[in-house]
């Protein structure tokens, strides 16, 4: 099989340009001529990503070729976008054009090169994705770690419009939620590879469905109950949906089990709805999510509107979006800064009025060409582990995508997620990486010869024992 | 495991797929509606970026605009402060005009489809010509004549207005209200500062945003006398004819007295020197013989009871007048309550008027008996000044005929000469009115009122005018009206002024 390196090299090559392009017209329609240095920022990006090209060329040469070039281009579309609002900002202050590294263009360009190194590190450390199940517990204890922090926080630190899912000291601030989806996905894989025959093979049939035995609910519904807690003290609908929505994909995936998707969406909504009606008539912690869900239903209500954490942002949002149209104002073109928190959540509503609904097209694209590559190299890849990570990540990206964008443009309740890859801030844009990596290791493995898939004698890990053939993991016995 | 893989993907597609609808329902289905949404700051801004056409009047620039360097690009400044307010209106950021930036908002914004082939060029041609400019039929000199002199007025009135047309036209002249206010600070790119001095206005008890020259009704005393006196003359009266006068006249328990012991003692007097005198007692069985249909019929022919009155372009926008009003003048089983029909024809009980509607009546008395449709647009021109409408003056009704409007003219040019209406003289000119004194309420001060018209030396009707000042104190309170009112003519008519 090819490793079709150069086809990425070309790819990213192009994204580049792209970018390159982007950051030009930025400059011409708001500063209303092209400097000089318009083209810095593009070849600082295409510098870091060739790094990274070659990181993948010498450790996982046959890693799929479109996943860097396309997340290159999201990347740098958003580091583009934010240097646009550097510049807006500093023409409106009447202050001279800022530099390439300062603002919070700058701080992204950082945040990608550190994002970079890591996904490197991880390519060069991880040689088999397989190691990571040795660490499962860990990781899967770590991750739950991750998700309670900003819940037993107090809201002072933790809580950024209502939400609390974040940690802040000072001027940093971090959403451990960001990296506790990987670390959760890996765990979810690992026990459900154990527990995969015990859960998909004991069942009851009812109504034509198979339905599994009560005692192996336990998990289920253990994860539900954590993902309800969530949304009461997370106050955050989004990212319950996505913990559980990852949990029962997993699940789903293991068991091959439709019944497994009908308790768990079953389960889901209908928490999501009881914590609606207690919301509605009891308040107290499920107050939040009434108003919020109030907020969606009816966001041009001027009693939402004017109300303090109501419906104004998701206006500004949806007028912006409107006002773009088709084609948009044009990049630098529009007025951005209308809308509240442009550079993070609400990042894909002040481009949408520039780039119109032909750029957000090719952008949800462009998204969707990153999952259904990660989904296709679960598809390939030849274990149950490698293919439930990938399957995992890959979906979790999906969903998370869904759930922001749909949050932006009145389709769900609105949650405080990042935009993979285009939002201003380190923890997204980091652990986003470090979910591209492992998918590019997983993709090394499906795609290349099969030796190095069974990972028997992998010339990447010399002098290291070979991980335990997961097949060959003690399994529950069925007992009648 | 590979099938729910695919299955999964197939979700993540159908999950894009919703997204991807309803970003067209966003930003195809909805985008027009969100583009001009009130909640859209761009709709604003977008506004601002060229600037509104310049309000004139007489050559200057009433309502002009500044280059600012914030967001919003143009200020609207208005330089002459309280003096055209009332007429002006202001344009706050992000809320409705009024006044005329209300009524000619779509040409001064130049939105209007007048303009449209200017929209068209500035495609073209990448320009931002702005919108296009209105020119008043003010006359600055009468205009700030008024305002100085209801201002500096010797009874220490606070509140009042005046106003002055052409009788020959309907152009207004002079339009002020006391007490104004400075628009600049309501027209602020502050919103918080802008909106914090309009509710300082909007609380004022005197209500200074309120234009009292048109929007403001309030009884107008013996001024109605002319109403009924052209009933009287419309039904077989002439100016000689004598009517029965006398100290006092009681009727269905209400009791008529004249203002001073000295006016229409006598048993008989006839309708010019009634007028002349203003006889309380002679105008009140005037009004009970004549019966309450010919009054009203003869109010309503003058322009009481219309609602629908606008003054701004001869179009049909502008400033809404309120609607004067003679009162029913009924028992409650609707039969004439003719203690009420006595009292209404001395415009007191129930009657209300406007300013505005007493100009009216004295320039239509001044035009032969044909009144003109007041106006305050005289041309709009587009932003290259390309003339794109002219007033074309209109006839509103014709009350009274000629025959009738001469005798009224006859008994008003008494009431200046030889009656209370002396302090409106002005040399050299013919001068004709009516003085009202209105009681209001209880224990206050009544409003004086003079409504009048002035003829130059070539007999030509120059000028119609109208001032009422509320709450007058230490009596004559009509003395110190008449006396504006003919400083007002005066200038219009190109006499005075500064």
């Amino acid at each position: 099989m090819k490793t079709q390196r150069n086809a990425e090299l070309g790819l990213l090559a192009f994204a580049m340009v792209l970018v390159a392009a982007y950051g030009a017209t930025v400059e011409a329609g708001r500063i209303g001529e092209i400097t000089p240095t318009f083209w810095v920022p593009a070849a600082l990006l295409s510098v870091l990503f060739l790094g990274l090209h070659f990181v993948v060329r010498y450790t996982a040469p046959y890693a799929d070729p479109v996943l860097i070039p396309a997340v290159a281009l999201i990347n740098g579309l958003g580091v583009g976008f934010l240097r646009r609002l550097d510049i807006g900002d500093a023409l409106s202050e009447k202050e001279p054009i800022p530099g390439v590294f300062s603002g919070i263009g700058g701080r992204q360009l950082a945040w990608t090169l550190i994002a970079l190194i890591l996904a490197a590190i991880l390519l060069l450390v991880v040689r088999d994705h397989k190691v990571v199940s040795r660490y499962a517990y860990t990781l899967g204890l770590t991750g739950i770690v991750l998700v309670m922090i900003p819940a037993v926080l107090p809201a002072s630190i933790s809580e950024v419009n209502g939400a609390k899912l974040w940690i802040r000291l000072g001027s940093f601030s971090i959403q451990p939620g960001e990296f506790a989806k990987i670390a959760l996905v890996s765990f979810f894989a690992y026990y459900l590879v154990r527990k995969r025959e015990v859960l998909s093979l004991a069942s009851r049939r009812v109504l034509g469905i198979d339905f599994p035995r009560g005692r192996d609910l336990g998990p289920v519904v253990t994860v539900w109950l954590l993902s309800l807690l969530v949304l009461v003290f997370e106050k955050d609908l989004g990212t319950a949906l996505l913990y559980f929505g990852l949990f029962i994909v997993t699940l789903y995936v293991a068991t091959e089990r439709a019944s497994w998707l009908i308790i768990g969406l079953l389960l889901f909504f209908g928490g999501v709805y009881v914590a609606y009606l207690l919301g509605a008539s009891v308040g107290g912690p499920f107050a939040n999510f009434y108003d919020r869900a109030q907020v969606w239903l009816n966001p041009f209500d001027n009693e939402n509107y004017e109300r303090l954490g109501g419906s104004y942002q998701l206006v500004q949002g949806l007028l912006s979006l409107g006002t773009g149209g088709l084609f948009g104002s044009g990049p630098g073109g529009g007025s951005p800064r209308f809308v509240p928190e442009v550079q993070n959540d609400f990042i894909f509503a002040g481009m949408g009025e520039e780039i119109g609904l032909f750029g957000l097209s090719a952008l949800l694209v462009l998204y969707l060409l990153i999952v259904e590559r990660g989904l296709r190299s679960a598809l390939a890849v030849r274990d149950s582990f490698g293919k439930l990570v990938a399957g995992g990540l890959s979906f979790t990206l999906g969903l998370q995508i869904f759930v922001i964008l749909g949050g932006i443009t009145g389709l769900i309740p609105l949650t405080g997620q990042t935009t993979p890859f285009l939002s201003s801030g380190g923890s997204s844009l980091m652990a986003n990486w470090l979910l591209i990596a492992m998918l590019l290791r997983i993709s090394n493995a499906a795609r290349g010869p099969a030796a190095s898939g069974g990972g028997t004698d992998r010339a990447g890990g010399p002098g290291k024992k070979a991980p335990a053939q997961l097949h060959g993991a003690m399994t529950e016995v069925i007992k009648p | 495991m590979n099938a729910p893989l695919r299955r999964a993907g197939v979700v993540i597609l159908v999950l894009f797929g919703l997204l991807f609808a309803n970003l067209n329902w966003v930003q195809a289905y909805k985008a027009d509606d969100y583009r001009t949404n009130d909640y859209n700051r761009r709709v604003v801004v977008a506004q601002y970026e060229r600037p509104r056409g310049v309000i004139e009047a007489g050559g200057q620039g009433i309502a002009t605009n500044k280059i600012t360097d914030d967001a919003l690009k143009y200020l609207r400044v208005y330089p002459r402060k309280e003096v055209y307010a009332p007429v002006l209106g202001y344009r706050p950021v992000g809320l409705a005009a009024t006044g005329i930036e209300n009524a000619e908002n779509d040409f001064l914004s130049g939105e209007s489809d007048k303009l449209f082939a200017d929209r068209v060029k500035d495609m073209f041609t990448g320009n931002n010509t702005g919108g296009g400019n209105v020119l008043l039929t003010l006359d600055t000199k009468a205009q700030e004549t008024a305002w100085k002199e209801l201002n500096d007025n010797e009874r220490d009135v606070t509140k009042g207005a005046a106003i002055a047309i052409d009788p020959r036209t309907g152009a207004v002249q002079a339009m002020v209200s006391m007490p104004s206010f400075d628009p600049n600070p309501l027209v602020s790119h502050d919103e918080k500062a802008a909106a914090a001095a309009y509710n300082k206005l909007n609380k004022n008890p005197d209500q200074p945003l309120l234009n009292r020259s048109t929007a403001e009704t309030k009884p107008p005393g013996s001024v109605f006398k002319v109403i009924v006196s052209a009933a009287a003359l419309q039904n077989g009266y002439t100016t000689e004819t004598e009517i029965e006068a006398g100290r006092e006249y009681r009727e269905s328990g209400a009791v008529i007295r004249n203002s001073e012991d000295e006016v229409c003692p006598g048993s008989q007097i006839d309708l010019k020197a009634a007028l002349t005198t203003s006889c309380n007692t002679g105008y009140a069985r005037l009004g009970v013989t004549l019966g309450r249909d010919k009054v009203l019929a003869a109010a309503k022919a003058f322009g009481f009871e219309d609602d629908q009155l606008t003054v701004g372009d001869l179009e049909g926008s502008g400033l809404p007048v309120a609607m004067s009003d003679t009162g029913k003048m009924a028992n409650p089983d609707g039969s004439v309550d003719k203690g009420a029909l006595a009292q209404s024809s001395l415009g007191q009980r129930d009657v209300r008027m406007t300013p505005l509607q007493g100009a009216l009546i004295a320039a239509t008395v001044a035009n032969d008996g044909e009144q003109m449709r007041p106006y305050l647009v005289q041309k709009l021109t587009s932003p290259d000044l390309r003339t794109i409408y002219t007033a074309d003056p209109k006839t509103l009704r014709t009350p009274v005929n000629s025959q009738v409007a001469g005798d009224l003219k006859d008994m008003m040019v008494s009431v200046v000469e030889n009656g209370t209406g002396k302090r409106a003289r002005i040399s050299g000119m013919e001068v004709g009115g009516k003085t009202g004194t209105a009681q209001n309420a209880e224990g206050a001060d009544p409003h004086g009122w003079f409504i009048g018209f002035a003829f130059n030396d070539k007999g030509e009707a120059v000028s119609a005018a109208c001032v009422m000042l509320e709450n007058v104190p230490g009596g004559h309170a009509s003395a110190e009206a008449a006396r504006i009112a003919g400083l007002i003519m005066k200038a219009a008519a190109g006499q005075g002024g500064n």
